[in-house]
Order: C-alpha cells, then structure tokens, then sequence
C-alpha cells in the first residue's frame, strides 16, 4: 500500500513531461496530495506490531547476478518519515503554486525530489536506497539554479557538490559492506557480523557521507547558502525533507550496519552536535537576512538529530526521529513565510528593512503563522518541537549529562534569535499607522494571502499541534522499531 | 579447412568488406550519392550483424587467428551497432564532401575491429589495429577545409604510429620468449618463466600500445585535439567503436596472454607485474582527465579529457582481474561507448546550426531544442553516474568488483581514487547542464531544427541508456555469461 506513494509520484513527474502547462499545478497538487493520503491511510491501517521490525512489503530480484533486489520494506521510523514527507511535499506545491515561468520544469523537479525521499525511506536493499539518494540531488541543482534568487547558481553548486561529496563518502560505505557482507539487503546486513576493524573505519566514512547532507557541523555551510538561494519550494524541500535524507541515513544504514563503530564514535558525534547546535544558533543571532536565520535554525535544530543519535539508548533515538518529523515540518513553515509570505510581497527579506513595514497589521495571518512557526522552533510545550526536543534531551542525559548542559544554553541561544527575528520582521517599532501599510511599490500586485497559501500554512500548523499535543501518535510507532533495531543491544 | 568454410565462419567480415567496395563504387560513379551510401552502408552493417547471429557460436580457426566465441560475437555486433550510429550521424553532416569515400573508410575501421576483436593471436590483433588505426587516421582529417581537421589527423596519425611501433617491438619480444603468438600458448610459457627484464619490456611495450588506443594518460595527448578537430562522426567512432575493441583485446591479452604475470596492486602487497602498470595508468588517468577537463570551455575537448578519465575507470576492472573484473570493464566500456555517440550526436546537431562547439554555442538548448537537451542531459548525467542511469549501474558494477577483488579490500586506494575522481568530474558535468539549461541564448539563435533521422537515433541512443540502467541485467548478464 504504502509503497505507491513511490509510483504516484514518479507517474505525476513522467506525465508532467507529456502534459500541457495548464495542468502541471493541479497535477503536482492531484499527487502529492495521493501520496499524503496513502501515508495517513498507512498509518491508521498498519497494526502496530507490524511496525516494530522493517517490514517487507515488495521483494523483486532486480539484478541477480550482483544480489540487487527491488526490496521496500516499512517499519515506525520509515513511515514517520514517509508521513512528513507527505506532509511537505503538499504544502509545497501550495506555496508555490502561483510559479509561472517554466512552470512544467518547476514541478518535474520537485516531483522529482519527492519521488525519490519517498524512495529512500522506504528502500531495504542498500543499492537501491543509495540509487534514490542520488536521485534527489541532481533535481535540486535545477531547482535552485533555475528558479532561485540571491546567488543562485553559486548557492545550486555548493550545495551539489556538497551532497555529491556526502554521496561518494557514502558509496565506498556501501561498497565496503558489500563486497564484505556479499549482501545488499538491509535486513541481512543488520545481521551480519561485520569485522571490528572494518566497522572502525567504515561507520564514520558511511555516516560523515549521510551527515553531510543532515547538515552536520563542519559541512554544513552549504545549508545556509543553499537555502537562501533556493526558491521558497526548493527552501521547504530541502529543510523539511532532503536534511532528513541525511539523518535517515545515518540512522537506518550506518548505525544499524556497523555498532561497534558506532559506539567507538558515538562520543564524537555528540561533540560535532552540540557545537553544530551552539554554533548554528549563535551565528543565527547575527544574520540580516531572514532566510540565513531560518537557514542556521535549521543546522541548530539538526544538531538535536545528531544529538539524539548519538545518546545510542532507546529514547533518544526515538526523539531524534521524532524531531526529524517535527522540524522538517516547522522548518517548510518558516521558509514559507519568510520566501513566500513576505517575500513576494515586500522583496526584501532584510531584517532592518521589515522593521519599519509594520507587517503584523499588513500581514495579520502571515504574522499568525510566523509567530506559531517561531513557537514551535523555540520549543513551547503544545508544540512537536518541544516533544522531540524533551525526548532527546531526557535520552542524552542518561548518556552524555554534559553535553545537555551545554545544549541548554544552545536552547536559549535558539530562543533569542527567533524572538529577534519574530520582532524584527513582524512586530517592529514603526510609526503607527493606520489600516495597512504601504510596503512596497508592488505591493498591490498580490494583496491577500491567497487561499493556497492558507491551506498550505493550516496544513504545516495542524501537524506540529497535532503531534505536540498527542506525540504518542508516533512516538509508539517509533519506539519499537528503534528498539529493534541492533546498535541498542 | 576449404575456403568455403573460412568464407562462411568469415562472413560478417566478408560483407562489410563488399559493401565498403559497393559504397566506394557508387560514391565515384553518382552525383550527390550521399543518401545512397548511407542507406547501402546501413544495409551492409544490419546484413553483417544478421550474418554475426546465424553463425555457430564456436570456432576457431589458424590456432586462434580467426576465433568465434559468445564473447567475440556479442562484441561484433556492438562495434557493428556502433558503426550504424555513426554512419546515421554522418548522413547529414557537411564536412564529408565525398561521402562515398568517408562510409568507405569508416566501414574498413570497422573490419578492422572485427578482426581485433575476433583474435586470439597477436599477429592478427596486430593487422587489426593497424588498420582500424590507418582508417580513422584518414577520417579524422577528412574535412579538408577545416585546419582543425587536418591537426587531429595528423596529431592522431603521429602519436598513433609511435605507439604502434611500441607495440609491435613489445609482441616481437613476447614472441622471442614464448616463440609463439597464439595467446593462449603465450600463457603456458610464461607461467614457467620467472618475471626477467625482458619479459618486462616486453609486456610494458605492448602495453602502451593499448594505452594509446584506449587514451590512457600519459599517451592521451592526441585525444583532446582529434576529439575537437576531426568531423563530429570520426571522433564520435573514434571515441566509442575503437575504445570497445581495444578494451576487449587489451582484456583477452593481459587476462589470457599475460595471465601468469598478473602481479598485484594491492596497496599492502604490491606484486610486480601488469596489474600494478594497469592500475598506475589508471590513476594517472583519472587525476590527470578529471582535473584538466575543470578548465575547458568547448564540449568536444571536454568530453575527450573525461574520456581519459573514464579509461581510467575501465581499468579498473582490468587490475582487478578475473571474470568478474572483465565482465565488468566491458560493460561499463560498452555503456560509455553508447553513451558518448549519443552525446556527439547532440554536439554534431548543434554545431550543424550553430556553427561551433563551445559552451556559448548550447546556451540555452533547453528552449532551443527540450528534445535535445532532454537527451544531452541523460548523456552527461550517465557519464557522471547519477542514477538511475546506466552509467551509474557501470561504476557500481565495476567499483564493487575491484574493491571485492582479493578479498582484503586491497584496491581500496584505487576505488577511492575513483570515486573521489568521478566526485571532481560532477561539477564540470553539471556547468554544461547548467549551460544547456540555466543559461540564456542569445538572441540572434533560433530553434534548433532536427531532422526525423537524426531525432530517432539521439532518442533511441539516450532511451538506451536509461533503460540500461533501469534493466542492466539484460547486458551484464549477457556480458558475463559469454566469458569463459
């Protein structure tokens, strides 16, 4: 079942190439909106029990000759991730729906892009989980050096090269294990004594290689670049779902293949983390520019995913998972606000310059949203945020108790920095004015909100409430896959 | 043995040799005969692959001189397949002013690696590449009014006879100490003697020879300009066709003639031997093709400096030895070989409106002409090895094979090298997609028009490759079962 949220969306991205552009946004909205349904049907329908171990659900020899198969299989893990993919891949297409130039292109790309997280997620054949890792990469050039602002073809390459570079690392990981293993299916593999000192030197190459894309402190820069200069859709994608790629990765192949690397390095992961989340925080609190902000947010917040991996107990790998769902949603928020929200009705995205615009009266539902979305990135209980975070942080005491201590001055450093950005942009010190403000020359070129965007935002909103208010939801589906898995033994 | 037997076991060689004689004689005898030669052309090459398919699948003639095996088959009807793209490309292209006689040299390359890849004797594999050699030489410098053409023939014809000389002093010493040329007696003899100078000069000259045809760096020198300078279809064949064939015979001389002195290029147990030469010209080739090809700026000269590269590549499969390691350089060889006369395809078509070949010259192909940047894309996104394309499946085949050789995980610096090799090759893949589609025309370029012949072949060429990758099993699998 849950595996044609694979097949509708590669149908979506070979029938947008044969269609006419009238189509092509209903077409992206018509399939993404399947793949979200499928998931949530997945969700309710698969028994719990069934979640607990990676679940086979297609087996097709694909290559025989080299023990390739088409192998998809599901468990908690996959199907949390599987779930906020849908949920992003939704509210993207809404938030850009009003994409007119080369709009067939535009959504072949981030079809694209969907397709193969869909793919990764689900994958348990090693070759063709890494076969639809790089899938994703290529669409992400075109869609930011094609249909993106400041800097773009710079911001487009950096950020390739940067996951092609993830990717190589990634690739003589798998190789090794392979031709070690002579196996490519997860679940064997997850079986297989690996020699110790192979693990030694292998579980950093693999998990560096999938680190870089979850943004791992020092290779993160090209987050910040590459989301300032991506389109608000190529922004979303890449923060709600591409970083999620990365620690997916380390979680599902590198940690689970290689355990006793993993715990040789897991006190070393921790250290790359913690300084990701100071240092991502701190240089957040000096950024002008509203999409650095968000874009260093989310380095900080992926340093609480590497947090959670590296505490190795139950708990906070669970909450590691959970904050993937939860910041990949919160994430696409913030970027929808600040790159489409206000971008393209102000066409600044400098903080000084918000200042004077009075925007929470001019933008009364984008300052709603903003101010929720900061909400749930600063983590307030009620919000997924929150949960993920107290999760994590509860699993890293039991492990690393000083690593929490210095995550908790990280945590404040996130809070001022998004209560500066919320002032700056939204609630700064103007002259009061009355009615709506005057804010740019083409400000009456789209007044309103529109009513994509709205559904887009309400969507994002209901599920980080949702999961804050009740995160057993998928906190019980999470859990015993985590369990399960063999690094915890 | 009677004549009409050698002539039956000969006959897909027998008639591409009659049509080379048909197409020279109309090409002299008619007035514009350029669509008649090709279609004559096209009609010996589909007769010679049908001849390939009905003959027994195993015979062996003079000891090894004439050799059919499921191998030499396959790869007759590759290099035949790879002819007809050419001769698809050369139809329309303007350069051939006497076309009659470009089909006709082009044809007799193509007996040319025929017999090299039918032989299992070096004086045989010898008369092959000599006449591949002197037939593309003549087609490099075909376009007499372009001096460009003229330097990559003559550069070609230069470098190619030296290393030729190379190899035919490196045979004469092999013969000296095997007293044989037949490689399968070469293997017997050397397995008794001890590695000596001799024997070392011997295999390091005839290995040369090789390097030359195949452009492994440092004999890569003539590559850059006979790729750029030659007309579009000459250095297309010249990159793909030639590259096959010599990668299948270079194979089946290391692997069946030199077997016994295989060495080891373990990076922990280095082992005098070929395998360690192989492996050195592999590295070389990937730093050296990789890194020069980040400054260039005309699609042609950059596909031949990748094309160094990916010799480099296909080496490794070689170093690693073994069935596994041959099966695999010849699949990633064949994919590349599909794959580069696909992309020269593209350059043919856009230089023929464009009037040039550098990067300015696609700006903006993607509103130009979607078909033909849909296709370049797969091209070069398949040279990179992005998934799910064939070259992707290629280097993966290959990469596991040599690091699994051994067992120890010993060519792990070799892999790495690789990788790390197709790592820097993305960025300059990736600028002429960003040319093609990021890029704007400039104004005065119109749309590029394809006409329907070369519109099928580019599309075919281009679904080819995807589905290669998406299905590699249907090559690899054949590749692999009809080695010994």
């Amino acid at each position: 079942m849950i595996a044609w949220t694979i097949y509708i969306t590669f149908a979506g991205v070979v029938l947008l190439l044969f269609l006419p552009r009238a189509f092509s946004r209903w077409l992206a909205l018509l399939t993404t909106v399947a793949g979200l349904a499928i998931s949530l049907i997945a969700l309710c329908q698969t028994p719990i029990v069934d979640l607990a171990k990676f679940t086979t659900i297609v087996r097709i020899p694909w290559v025989p000759m080299l023990g390739m198969n088409y192998h998809l299989a599901v468990d908690g893990i996959s199907l949390t991730m599987v779930l906020v993919t849908g949920i992003v891949a939704v509210s993207t297409v809404l938030f850009s729906w009003d994409i007119e130039h080369r709009q067939n292109e535009f959504f072949f790309w981030l079809l694209l892009v969907v397709a193969g997280s869909y793919g990764v997620f689900l994958s348990a054949d090693l070759f063709l989980l890494f076969v639809f890792y790089e899938l994703v990469i290529v669409p992400k050039y075109f869609l930011i050096a094609i249909f993106g602002s400041t800097n773009k073809e710079y911001g487009a390459m950096k950020l390739t090269l940067y996951s092609f570079f993830g990717g190589t690392l990634v690739f003589i990981g798998i190789l090794a294990a392979y031709v070690t293993a002579g196996s490519l299916d997860l679940n064997q593999l997850a079986q297989f004594q690996f020699a110790p000192q192979l693990q030694l030197w292998a579980f950093p190459v693999l998990f560096l290689g999938f680190a870089v894309l979850a943004g791992v402190w020092p290779l993160h820069t090209w987050a910040p670049t590459g989301h300032v200069a991506a389109p608000t859709a190529g922004s979303m994608l890449l923060a709600g779902i591409v970083m999620k790629l990365g620690a997916y990765g380390g979680l599902r192949v590198a940690m689970n293949l290689f355990p006793q690397g993993f715990h040789a390095w897991s006190n070393w992961i921790a250290v790359l983390a913690v300084i990701g989340i100071l240092y991502a925080a701190a240089v957040a609190l000096r950024q002008s520019d509203l999409k650095f902000v968000i874009g260093y947010s989310s380095v900080s917040h992926m340093g609480f995913v590497l947090l959670g991996l590296a505490s190795a107990n139950a708990l906070g790998v669970s909450g590691a998972v959970l904050q993937m769902f939860s910041h990949g949603v919160i994430a696409a928020l913030l970027f929808a606000v600040a790159g489409r929200m206000l971008y393209r009705r102000t066409h600044t995205r400098e903080l000084d310059a918000l200042s004077g615009m009075n925007l929470s009266r001019a933008l009364p539902f984008a300052a709603f949203t903003f101010v929720v979305a900061s909400a749930a990135s600063m983590g307030i209980p009620g919000f997924s945020g929150f949960a993920a975070e107290i999760t994590i942080l509860i699993g890293a005491w039991k492990t690393f108790p000083m690593a929490v201590w210095i995550t908790g001055v990280g945590m404040v450093l996130v809070a001022a920095f998004t209560l500066r950005a919320l002032k700056k942009s939204f609630f700064g010190e103007v002259l009061i004015q009355q009615g709506r403000a005057q804010v740019d020359s083409d400000w009456n070129e789209q007044q309103e909100i529109s009513v994509a965007e709205k559904w887009g935002a309400g969507l994002l909103m209901f599920a980080t409430l949702a999961v804050g208010l009740y995160p057993k939801l998928l906190l019980d589906r999470i859990m015993p896959a985590v369990e399960a898995m063999r690094f915890l033994k | 043995m009677s004549y009409l037997e050698l002539l039956k076991l000969a006959s897909p060689e027998a008639s591409v040799v009659v049509t080379t004689l048909a197409v020279l004689a109309v090409g002299l005898t008619t007035e514009r005969a350029s669509a008649f030669c090709s279609a004559i052309a096209t009609f010996g090459l589909a007769i010679a692959i049908g001849a390939v398919l009905i003959l027994p699948q195993n015979a062996t003639l003079f000891g090894g001189m004439l050799v059919i095996t499921p191998l030499t088959s396959l790869f007759k009807i590759i290099c035949l397949a790879l002819a007809l793209f050419t001769v698809f490309l050369a139809c329309n292209d303007r350069s051939s002013r006497n076309p009659g006689e470009y089909l006709a040299m082009l044809l007799l390359a193509t007996i040319g690696l025929m017999l090299l890849v039918g032989s299992e004797e070096l004086l045989m594999i010898f008369i092959g590449l000599e006449l591949t050699g002197l037939s593309l030489y003549v087609i490099a410098a075909f376009d007499k009014t372009d001096v460009r053409s003229a330097e990559a023939g003559l550069k070609y014809f230069l470098f190619g006879s030296t290393a030729s000389a190379f190899t035919l002093f490196g045979i004469s010493f092999i013969y000296g100490m095997s007293g044989t040329t037949s490689l399968a007696a070469i293997g017997q003899k050397l397995s008794s003697v001890p590695i000596q100078p001799l024997l070392a000069v011997g295999i390091v000259m005839t290995l040369i020879g090789f390097a030359f045809k195949i452009a492994a760096a440092p004999f890569h020198l003539w590559a850059p300009d006979a790729y750029q300078g030659a007309p579009v279809p000459s250095a297309a064949f010249i990159a793909s066709g030639s590259k096959v064939a010599s990668f299948v015979v270079l194979g089946k001389i290391v692997l069946v003639g030199f077997a016994p002195v295989h060495g080891s290029a373990d990076w922990h147990a280095m082992v005098a031997g070929w395998s360690p030469v192989l492996a050195a010209l592999a590295a070389l080739s990937i730093l050296v093709g990789n890194l020069v090809a980040l400054a260039q700026t005309n699609v042609r000269r950059l596909l031949a400096y990748s094309a160094v590269a990916h010799s480099g590549y296909t080496l490794l499969g070689l170093v690693a030895g073994g069935r596994a390691g041959f099966s695999a350089t010849l699949f990633y060889t064949t994919i590349y070989a599909i794959t580069l006369v696909g992309a020269f395809g593209v350059v043919a078509l856009v230089r023929r409106q464009t009037g040039g070949d550098d990067f300015q010259n696609f700006a903006g192909l993607s509103s130009r002409s979607p078909l033909l940047a849909g296709c370049m894309s797969i091209f070069i996104l398949s040279l990179a090895g992005i998934p799910p394309l064939a070259g992707f499946f290629g280097k993966f085949y290959l990469f596991s094979v040599t690091l699994g050789a051994g067992g120890n995980h010993g060519l792990l610096w070799l892999v790495a090298l690789a990788l790390f090799g197709s790592l820097i090759s993305l960025y300059y893949y990736l600028i002429v997609l960003k040319v093609i589609f990021v890029d704007e025309a400039a104004t005065q370029t119109s749309v590029v028009e394809v006409d329907l012949l070369s519109r099928i072949s580019v599309t075919m060429l281009a679904l080819l490759v995807l589905v290669l990758g998406i299905t590699p099993e249907v090559l690899a699998a054949r590749i692999l079962a009809s080695l010994p």
